[in-house]
């Protein structure tokens, strides 16, 4: 029984023994969800799984890789489109359409992070938007817009649930297991990347570039590689949007796309992936609620139709100037505060720390 | 060992050798071309002419990260600390040169990462316990006092083992006896540095070798004992507009 | 040949619009150090507040005038509400205040007056002058257009270099401390710079409204031009984002004429990768050495 104790305790040492039963516990969060909800809305948690994905990507970038992209919807555009075409003409089964969204994606991400490698904070930021706008625009171009349908866009192919699972297994259910899946694994690949020696030279390259070189950083190749993740990222979170939705169109990856997804890494707070989980939700519960509450009065359909749109504009910036850090810091704030609220009811004592430090 | 520098805009046919294993000081009011000179050999700034030799091959296109993995450790002006890091995570960013694990095992998070990194965590604890920084490993660099950041510097350049330490500046803002504690540790280490400096009375404590800059020519060199009598030096300092910080 | 001739003037036209936008983000970049990526719905919404105007009164000057009014109103809110809260937090916050500000008036925007494009007018008439028989893409109105813009940067250049305010909102942008010390009311001159950053975009707003239409996303491209053009221009010149959008406004006329007008935004970004890529920090930006 000791003994068993002892294997225990050194296996919990390991990262991937720690890591591994993380993603364990994701992944039957996501399934213990996917049972309780009603089977609409397994919808929107297959959506919020899609732009966790997308999401990590841009935290990881913009947290260890202290970038910030305003395109992470250009390369889900590119995992969409792939998703459609190879489904669509090659009949690929998912899984391998997936992984071929999330390589094409990464591969554009390398010759753009190769050729921006001189690029910092707001000019990368700006040169990423420009793609936003611009990539959408490439369906109409001649020669392209006969296989890509267009602004109207490719309709995927939609695969049942596998047979195993029953005749009668709802479609939404399928789709948030595999897409809750996706999310897990793309957490458990950031964490297990950020946590490496890898992350920490991203981190030590954002801080300080110089003396990170001089330590035996290569700062370029670390920063590349951020890019890349983030761009694999919104890659296969692109492609699940496309299977989920059997769409890939232009008007899905609007501005607007990329304006949520950012506001959801930095909403979360940058650098947390648990902040990934929570901006992307709040995205979903924000544009849920507010329809629903729209939906049930009597509005005019221009109103209803933009009020999630206006509050998550207000959160967006209120969340800024309360928590400069994101809701996750928000969190910790209030968790740190709580034992304080509760240590100041008792006689004081001296353990008063050293302040918040920043 | 040869180290060999000419015609840079700010440094004037300056030619320098480090012996192995001495403390060599450089001098020099401001603007003398010290730091520059240490920016030549570590690839920041390319030499107009001139070569950068070390132990016998020219370098040439080499990059700063590319001249840790060559064994030379440089500690920046002004610290070069990245904040958001714990002062543990500080000193193992110095490890990089000396890690094996690739990509694969980071992201898989495999077995072999963790002992690396196991390993490599001990011996940065030892060199934080040896600098007497060690309680201090878990908190987070910008909430340390400046004497430890000091020391989290000269740990981090050292944990890549590295065979030539170029200090740019290390007595800067330390007390009086940090300053002393400081001139203990460096010796001790038995490797070649290269040291600049504007506090004299440790330049002339630790270094056995003195060159003295002035716009970027050099203008004296030899033992403590002699720079210190050398009139040129003593004109240059005195003499020139601007005088030594310290 | 009097086709390129054609594609050029339409490129300055085009290229004068584009470097009033980047002039008004150059304005809010140097004074406060934060990309205004508002800028492109701040445009749109005195837009529509001139043609409100317009379409009750009929009048184009008077709709002018108050889009311009409501540029200046816009603008200084914008800072003082929003923008000085965050100001002295990390870059990326002040960034993101300005997302969700996009985020927010677009979707008041399309409460208010719809999603659907609407045309706006023009003072002057767009037929293009004839020359020898040949008729040439340069209209009265576009004359207008190019005056316009020419008026408001001589105004801007001496507002800088002559006025006694200019001198204070450069002191201001350079070092916002020292000029404290000096007795500068740096905050007010901080919001002065928004105010006509405000303006200038209102204008460029309705000068490109007839172009674009004008609706709630009808600005998405014509934003990420003007960034272009400020970013060409390095982003803290105004001669530099008024040669950034002559540029870009040529290179866009030109892959449209030649190319289709479908690959225009990724021309636009072409130039943008090229610009950045030969010159990281633009072409007038500061040539910066590595401090180490």
């Amino acid at each position: 029984m000791k003994r068993l104790r002892v294997t225990a305790a050194r296996a919990l040492r390991l990262t991937v023994v720690r890591h591994g039963l993380a993603a364990l516990a994701g992944l039957a969060l996501v399934l213990v969800v996917s049972a309780v909800l009603p089977s609409y809305r397994n919808f929107q948690l297959a959506e919020l799984s899609y732009l966790v994905c997308a999401t990590a990507g841009l935290t990881f970038l913009a947290g260890p890789g202290g970038q910030i992209s305003v395109g992470q919807g250009a390369f889900m555009a590119i995992g969409a489109y792939t998703t459609a075409l190879v489904i669509n003409h090659q009949h690929w089964n998912l899984a391998a359409a997936l992984l071929s969204a999330l390589v094409v994606a990464a591969c554009v991400g390398l010759l753009l992070g190769l050729a921006t490698a001189r690029l910092r904070g707001l000019y990368l930021a700006t040169l990423t938007l420009a793609l936003a706008v611009a990539l959408p625009a490439l369906v109409n171009v001649r020669g392209l817009s006969g296989i890509l349908e267009g602004s109207n866009g490719l309709s995927v192919l939609a695969s049942p649930p596998p047979a195993v699972l029953g005749a009668d297994f709802s479609t939404p259910r399928w789709q948030a297991w595999v897409t809750g899946f996706c999310a897990v694994v793309t957490l458990w690949f950031l964490a297990n990347l950020g946590r490496s020696r890898y992350g920490r030279s991203m981190r030590a390259a954002r801080d300080d570039e110089a003396a990170a070189a001089l330590s035996g950083v290569n700062v370029a190749r670390v920063r590349l590689l951020a890019f890349v993740v983030a761009a694999a990222c919104g890659g296969l979170g692109g492609g699940l949007l496309a299977w989920v939705t059997s769409l890939a169109s232009p008007g899905a990856f609007s501005l607007n796309l990329s304006f949520g997804l950012l506001a959801a890494a930095i909403l979360g707070g940058l650098g947390s992936l648990a902040g990934a989980v929570w901006g992307s939700l709040l995205l979903v519960v924000v544009s849920s609620v507010t329809s629903d509450l729209s939906s049930g009065s009597r509005l005019p359909i221009d109103v209803a139709n933009n009020l999630p749109g206006a509050v998550y504009g207000v959160v967006l910036i209120v969340v800024m100037m309360t928590f400069p850090g994101g809701l996750h810091q928000g969190y910790r704030w209030i968790s740190s505060r709580i034992p304080a609220l509760v240590r100041r009811s008792r006689p004081p004592g001296d353990g008063a720390g050293r302040g918040s430090g920043r | 060992m040869t180290v060999r520098f000419g015609g840079v805009v700010a440094l004037d046919g300056v030619d320098l050798s480090v012996p192995a294993g001495r403390v060599m000081g450089v001098i020099g009011p401001n603007g003398a071309g010290k730091t520059t000179l240490f920016n030549v050999v570590c690839g920041f700034v390319r030499p107009e002419a001139g070569t950068v030799r070390w132990k016998g091959r020219v370098l040439r296109s080499h990059r700063p990260h590319q001249v840790a993995e060559l064994g030379i450790a440089r500690t920046l002006q002004g610290l070069g600390l990245f904040p958001e890091l714990t002062v543990l995570e500080n000193v193992l960013v110095g490890a990089t040169t000396q890690a094996r694990t690739g990509l694969l095992s980071a992201f898989l998070a495999l077995p072999r990462a963790d002992h690396e990194e196991q390993t490599q965590r001990e011996r940065a604890m030892e060199r934080l316990e040896a600098f007497g920084i060690a309680e201090l490993a878990d908190r987070p660099v910008h909430a340390v006092d400046h004497g430890s950041r000091k020391r989290t510097v000269l740990a981090r350049a050292l944990l890549n083992r590295p065979e030539l330490l170029l200090l740019d500046e290390p007595a800067a803002g330390l007390s009086a006896r940090e300053i002393s504690e400081l001139a203990e540790i460096l010796p001790e280490l038995a490797i070649s540095i290269v040291l600049v400096e504007h506090h004299m009375d440790f330049v002339m404590s630790v270094c056995q070798d003195v060159v003295v800059l002035d716009f970027g020519r050099e203008i004296a060199r030899g033992t403590p004992d002699e720079i210190r009598s050398n009139p040129a030096v003593i004109a240059a300092y005195l003499g020139g507009e601007t005088g030594p910080d310290a | 040949m009097v086709r390129f001739l054609n594609l050029t003037l339409a490129g300055i036209t085009d290229g004068m619009i584009f470097a009033t936008i980047a002039l008004a983000l150059v304005m809010i970049f140097r004074a406060t150090r934060v990309i205004n990526f508002a800028q492109g719905a701040m445009m749109m919404l005195t837009t529509f507040v001139g043609w409100t105007v317009q379409d009750r009164t009929g009048s184009y000057w008077l709709a002018l005038g108050c889009a311009l009014a409501a540029g200046l109103v816009l603008g200084t809110l914008v800072e003082r509400v929003f923008i000085r809260p965050v100001e002295n937090g990390p870059e990326l916050n002040a960034a993101v205040v300005a997302l969700g500000l996009i985020v927010l008036i677009n979707a008041l925007a399309s409460m208010i007056w719809g999603s659907t494009p609407r045309a706006y007018p023009v003072p002057f008439s767009l037929r293009g002058y004839s020359v020898g028989g040949v008729r040439l893409l340069l209209s009265p109105n576009d004359l207008f257009t190019i005056g316009m813009v020419a008026f408001t940067m001589t105004a801007l250049v001496l507002l800088f270099r002559r006025t006694a305010l200019g001198l204070r909102m450069r002191a201001g942008a350079y070092s916002p401390e020292l000029a404290r010390l000096l007795g500068v009311r740096v905050g007010a001159t901080l919001t002065i710079g928004w105010a006509l950053a405000g303006l200038i975009g209102a204008l460029a707003g309705v000068l490109i409204a007839p172009v674009v239409f004008l609706g709630p996303d009808q600005f998405d491209t014509v934003l990420v031009y003007g960034f272009t053009a400020a970013i060409i221009g390095g982003l803290e010149s105004p001669v530099g984002s008024v040669v950034g959008g002559l540029l870009l406004g040529c290179t866009l006329s030109y892959v449209s004429g030649y190319a289709g007008s479908e690959v225009t935004s990724l021309g636009a970004c072409a130039v943008l990768l090229v610009a950045l890529m030969a010159r990281p920090s633009g072409l007038f930006g500061p040539a910066t050495g590595r401090r180490v």
